[in-house]
């Protein structure tokens, strides 16, 4: 039993897991004793050695927080708290939520749409492909808050500005993706439906498109992740109505660490959530085309 | 006795359970003989030469290769292998390619251009020593391939299957040049097949096997004289030959089914 | 890849009518007529709406006189030359500060649709052969500039506050004025923060990966964690990198260093792992120990997956550095830059910062790039020229 375990994937992430917290118990201890010391020193308290270990772990604004301190930060915010307060990281989620699927969701339009204008039109595969992947050497996000507050000069606030972010950013893998996957078809594959005199289009619904899929789905996953990292940082102006960005920078502002880690653990959460529900959607998908399990 | 293999058998596990790639397997290849091995896939005979070259491990039995077990022999060198497909490093030109196990063995490198040179000279590919393989035709990136076999000098050269994937005519050619090879330098080599005039053609002597499990069935010695030309394959000698080999195949089916 | 689609079949064979005249696709016919219809109204609304302005009445008559060519052989280049003597037009429209009108407009609308039309018909020549690949770089080219050109007529035309967008000229004209200042910022944010980290993080990911590559143990482990990892949004450590390294470069460093550790890890671990079985029982019949294997097979048979990390990791090191910046900086450095100038609307200057980052970004992934060709050259995308 316990070796097949440890001869699967289950077994040797556990334990790279339980390493990676001694060794952040072991971080976060000694990270926090100057500070613990200092502390110590001017109410003139000896501590013994457990009870200084525990001290360091039990600070209010601690260099590096201890695991617990973070799950119990997480659970006071999202069990403890109402999910309308803005104190609830549930209430920032749904903010940060909505604008990276709405983003994700344009992103995902606009890249299958420019990847079949690529794949069908000679004219646009050389004037576009070239710009797609330049603009993504060009680190646009850096400019996400300004387009935020320049829009919201302008009288353009709330979701909008923000998912625009997520669609510059999950729109590139798709095209990518998509381009790679509708050229997926082999020569002789397009030659057999041209010897059925099929028409563009069928050969696009027919044979181009299912052949897409698996690519889609992967580059979906890339995009969905992009999407989030998008609409953090576009949460980063302050004034921003909340969402994790927004509580990042808050924390940071006022040097709560322990609520910058809940909020970084609670969006980490939130991307794995969202790309295991591409992965699901991916194998419905391939159940309803009759792919094997 | 270069290779001598005594009762030997091999068994992997698989999700469906044993299956028994080797039993009893007894052979003995003397110095200068041109072996081949022919059956349907599944008798074992890659496997066999796998367990030669050791990358496979018995688990019954015994075999020398060389009168050292295979670990010894691979260790000392003893051998020079051509798989299935070329596997030529694609970031090596061709002499780059056939230096690679000189490279590995440390020989200098006066002496290994030396060895190149010659060996390039030996499979007729002298002048394409800076063409990367993605150049060269896929009979040209075997002949390469043999030529990376035989830089150590070996006086074995095990080969699997090496004119699978290429056509008839050129498959013609390089078993011309392959006798040709063998005459001139005298090594002892063993070779896999699934083609009866090929084995037929190059051997001194067929090992003809059969699967589940995979087992030795015949061994013929060849009456064949050791000059070959192509056209011996029309004569009344060869036809025999292929005909005795074509019927131990057969006899070897009608046993599993 | 072109040969592999019908519709560039057709293409090809249709290469043998005479040059300079293709058959027009239905696409072409509909840009073609669009092109009629709007250089009819350029060139009535030039001479009738508000002051005539001839110019652009002129443009309008020429541009409605290349609907000959679906009679006559009418080479694709008059179109290019008229798209350029329009853009002057257009110019000194703008520059003789008379009103902007609708025939100005309509005027910039027969200009894109031209440029279109000629981007159509070079590119059908080159596919049909007619036309030498030679030109193949003027179609992006061209998009590029119009959409410069566009940008810059439009933001000029409808007077829109340079708070909002302002015109690339204005853009051009700050770059140009503030050197020292982008030149400051260049070198804390790029060469400090972003070489250091991509340096430091890549060659830490690519060290991590061959240690743990000797015990699969650790590869199961870890590669889940990696991937799992890769997608999540790292950036976010930043305001914590920057409470523990403080406001200067370091800090941003760390960021990068983190950002770019596990892509790099990843395709790494993913790389020595693609070589092929054959290829590794032959270094086993050689005898060949595990270095020799890692030096001589398997590295070089990572190195395309190596580089696309590389690749991915010099976008990854531009975010990650500047975004730290939003976090606290010294007074100098291009997401400070950004930031302030953003609070005090000087968006010239940030559209500034922005071209640099893009002339950077670009010209660090083109260096990648390039040796990645030099190092994998073997590789076939790289020989096919599609990498």
């Amino acid at each position: 039993m316990f070796q097949r375990m440890m001869s699967g994937t289950l077994g040797p992430v556990l334990v790279v897991v339980t390493a990676l917290m001694v060794i952040w118990y072991g971080f976060a201890v000694f990270l926090n004793t100057p500070w613990q010391n200092d502390k110590n020193t001017r109410a003139e308290v000896v501590m013994a050695p457990m009870e200084f270990v525990g001290a360091t772990l039990s600070q209010k604004r601690p260099l590096l927080p201890g695991p617990h301190q973070i799950a119990a930060e997480l659970f006071k915010t999202t069990v403890q708290t109402p999910p309308t307060s803005k104190k609830s990281l549930i209430f920032h989620g749904w903010i940060t939520l909505s604008s990276t699927v709405l983003g994700f969701a344009f992103g995902t339009l606009l890249g299958i749409v420019l990847a079949v204008a690529i794949v069908h039109n000679q004219t646009s595969n050389r004037s576009l492909m070239p710009w797609i992947i330049a603009s993504q050497t060009v680190p646009i996000i850096a400019i996400a808050p300004m387009v935020i507050v320049v829009l919201n000069a302008v009288g353009i606030s709330g979701i909008v500005p923000k998912a625009l972010i997520s669609t510059y950013l999950s729109f590139f893998p798709i095209v990518v993706g998509m381009v790679k996957g509708l050229r997926a078809p082999e020569a002789i594959q397009l030659d057999l439906v041209h010897t059925y005199s099929a028409s563009p289009w069928q050969t696009f619904w027919k044979l181009r498109w299912p052949m897409a899929m698996p690519y889609l789905f992967t580059s979906m996953k890339v995009g969905i992740a992009a999407a989030l990292v998008g609409a953090v940082v576009a949460e980063l102006p302050t004034g921003s109505a909340g969402g994790y960005g927004a509580r990042l920078l808050a924390g940071s502002y006022y040097g709560q660490t322990i609520q910058i880690w809940s909020a970084l653990i609670a969006a980490a959460t939130l991307a794995a959530l969202l790309v295991l529900a591409v992965g699901l959607t991916e194998r419905l998908v391939n159940a309803s085309m009759g792919a094997r399990p | 006795m270069v290779i001598s293999a005594k009762n030997l058998g091999l068994t992997f596990q698989t999700g469906d359970g044993t299956v028994e790639a080797l039993k009893d397997v007894n052979l003995e290849i003397k110095a200068g003989e041109f072996v081949s091995f022919i059956g349907p896939s599944g008798c074992g005979k890659t496997t066999f030469l796998r367990v030669i070259a050791d990358l496979e491990q018995p688990t019954a039995g015994t075999i020398t290769v060389d009168g050292k077990t295979p670990a010894e022999a691979r260790k000392a060198r003893a051998y020079g292998y051509v798989f299935q497909s070329p596997a030529l490093f694609p970031w090596r030109t061709v002499e780059k390619n056939v230096a690679l196990p000189l490279e590995i063995v440390g020989m200098d490198r006066r002496q290994a251009a030396a060895h190149i040179a010659r060996t390039l000279e030996l499979v007729e590919l002298g002048g394409f020593e800076k063409k990367y393989p993605w150049q060269l035709s896929g009979g040209m990136q075997q002949r390469v391939s043999i030529a990376r076999a035989l830089a150590f000098d070996a006086n074995l050269l095990l080969m699997d299957e090496p004119f699978g994937a290429l056509d008839e005519i050129v498959r013609d050619r390089l078993n011309e040049q392959l006798s040709a090879l063998w005459q001139r330098t005298a090594m002892t080599i063993a070779f896999v097949t699934h083609s009866i005039p090929e084995a037929v053609y190059l051997s001194t002597k067929i090992v003809v096997m059969s699967p589940r499990p995979g087992r030795v069935i015949d061994i013929i010695d060849s009456p064949l004289p050791k000059e070959r030309p192509l056209d011996i394959r029309e004569s009344a000698e060869f036809l025999a030959l292929a005909h005795r080999v074509r019927e131990g195949l057969r006899a070897g089916h009608s046993e599993d089914s | 890849m072109s040969a592999q689609s019908p519709s560039a079949r057709n293409e090809t064979s249709q290469s043998e009518t005479r040059w300079p005249r293709q058959p027009f696709t239905p696409l072409q016919l509909a840009i073609g007529l669009a092109v009629a219809l709007f250089s009819l109204g350029t060139l009535a609304a030039g001479l009738t709406v508000g002051t005539p302005n001839y110019p652009i009445a002129l443009f309008g008559a020429l541009a409605l006189a290349t609907v000959a060519r679906f009679w006559w052989p009418v080479s694709f280049w008059l179109d290019f030359a008229l798209f350029l003597y329009g853009t002057g037009i257009l110019f000194s429209a703008l520059g003789a500060g008379g009103e902007i009108g609708s025939s100005f407009w309509l005027a910039l609308a027969t200009l894109w649709l031209l440029a279109w039309l000629f981007a159509e018909r070079l590119s059908q020549a080159i596919a049909g052969g007619s036309a030498s690949a030679r030109f193949g770089f003027i179609v992006p080219t061209l998009f590029g500039i119009s959409i410069l050109l566009v940008w810059e007529l439009i933001t000029r035309g409808a007077g829109i506050p340079t708070i909002l967008l302002p015109p690339p000229s204005m853009i051009f004209d700050r770059i140009m004025n503030s050197w020292p200042i982008l030149l400051a910022d260049f070198r804390q944010t790029i060469l400090k923060a972003v070489l250091v980290g991509y340096v430091l993080g890549s060659g830490a990911g690519f060290l991590v990966a061959i240690a743990i590559d000797r015990s699969p143990f650790l590869k199961r482990g870890l590669l889940p964690l990696g991937n799992f990892v890769a997608a999540l949004p790292i950036i976010g450590i930043a305001p914590i990198m920057v409470m523990w390294f403080g406001f200067d470069w370091q800090s941003k460093a760390a960021v990068v260093i983190v950002m770019t550790f596990f892509p790099m890890l990843v395709s790494t671990i993913a790389g020595l792992n693609a070589s092929g079985h054959i290829e590794r029982d032959l270094m086993r019949t050689y005898a060949a120990g595990y270095f020799s294997t890692l030096l001589r097979l398997r590295l070089p048979a990572a190195a395309p997956m190596i580089f696309n990390a590389l690749k991915i990791n010099t976008t990854l090191a531009l975010i990650g550095a500047i975004v730290a910046e939003f976090f606290g900086t010294p007074t100098v450095g291009m997401g400070f830059r950004i930031s302030t100038e953003v609070g005090r609307m000087n968006v010239d200057m940030v559209w500034a910062e922005i071209a640099m980052a893009a002339v950077v970004g670009s010209a660090f992934y083109g260096l990648v790039t390039l040796i990645e060709r030099a190092v994998t050259f073997w590789h076939p995308t790289v020989r096919d020229g599609r990498a």
